[in-house]
């Protein structure tokens, strides 16, 4: 019973939240919104024994994306007056499509399809189970090459927003320039003095 | 108890309001991005409570991964959005024809 009124709870602040993040005038209350629905959605994910997966959400949406969208929504100085026109006259065809949607899809998810007499819900993992433990086992093992391949991935995202970010013609800017170091000459780089020969006076036998 | 189809609507609901997003807040790129965010979560909300419900860790590996793409994904549009300020000065999506498309 408990888990019921807390999965409503959560489920209520979840789609409140959502439902301002596309809706409201300013985009850092916005975002902040959609921290708010990441960090409920955790909440609703522990409920799922994913503990994981719920501090990851957590440490990575949150620590790590959301702030980098409230740097680049604070860096940008946008119009907002501009950016809102359209807004009321795509305000019904938005609600229009969602509840379609919303319908649609809860035709094929409903309680018909996937309610407790078709999918019993399993018994909760007892103190001793470890989330991280089993994940592990699997992630290492059976999923090591997709692994590897998503930390390929993320070193690529790192150097492509580098790239990016640096762009073309700025100042501090360090590279190569390839034509100027095959163009080199020895004369440019080495320079012969001719000085006469000395000798000091303490070096005499 | 709660079943799984409650979850599964959880999902589809947010999903919902991800699309509507994409729908209202046509002008604003950034907007636009937390709405796929919005989506992108909905999805996982389904994977983690079918990988729940069906007793199989593999929706949860399934989960780690769209995270990690994901994240990715937020970090190149968001600097693609800077180099985009910078050299228009908007982020309006009515604006950005320079494709002529």
């Amino acid at each position: 019973m408990v888990e019921q009124l807390v999965f409503y709870a959560l489920s209520g602040i979840l789609v409140f939240a959502g439902s301002m993040v596309v809706t409201v005038r300013n985009p850092i209350h916005a975002a902040l919104f959609l921290v708010l629905s990441f960090f409920t959605t955790a909440g609703i994910w522990l409920l799922l024994d994913a503990e994981f997966l719920a501090m990851t959400l957590v440490l990575v949406y949150v620590g790590a994306v959301m702030v980098l969208f409230l740097f680049v929504i604070m860096m940008l100085d946008v119009n907002l007056v501009v950016l809102r026109e359209g807004f009321s006259r795509y305000l019904p065809v938005g609600i229009l499509i969602a509840v379609l949607l919303g319908l649609e899809l809860s035709m094929v998810v409903g309680a018909s399809q996937f309610g407790l007499d078709i999918v019993p819900a399993p018994a909760h993992h007892g103190a001793g189970y470890s989330n991280i433990e089993e994940l592990g086992s699997v992630l290492y093992t059976v999923y090591v090459y997709p692994f590897e391949i998503a930390s390929v991935l993320l070193l690529v995202a790192i150097v492509a927003a580098i790239a990016l970010s640096l762009g073309e013609h700025r100042k501090n800017r360090k590279g190569q320039r390839p034509e100027e170091q095959v163009a080199v000459n020895r004369k440019d780089r080495v320079r012969l003095v001719q000085m006469a020969a000395e000798r000091p006076d303490s070096d005499t036998p | 108890m709660i079943a799984l189809s409650d979850f599964l609507i959880l999902g589809a609901i947010m999903f919902c309001l991800g699309v509507a997003g994409i729908y209202i807040n046509r002008k604003n790129l950034i907007i636009l991005m937390m709405s796929l965010e919005l989506m992108l979560l909905a999805v996982n909300i389904n994977f983690v409570a079918f990988s729940h419900y069906l007793g199989d860790v593999a929706g949860q590996i399934f989960v780690f991964f769209i995270l990690t793409v994901a994240a990715a994904e937020a970090a190149i549009g968001l600097a693609i959005l800077v180099v985009l300020f910078r050299n228009r000065q908007t982020i309006n999506v009515g604006e950005l024809d320079s494709l002529k498309g």
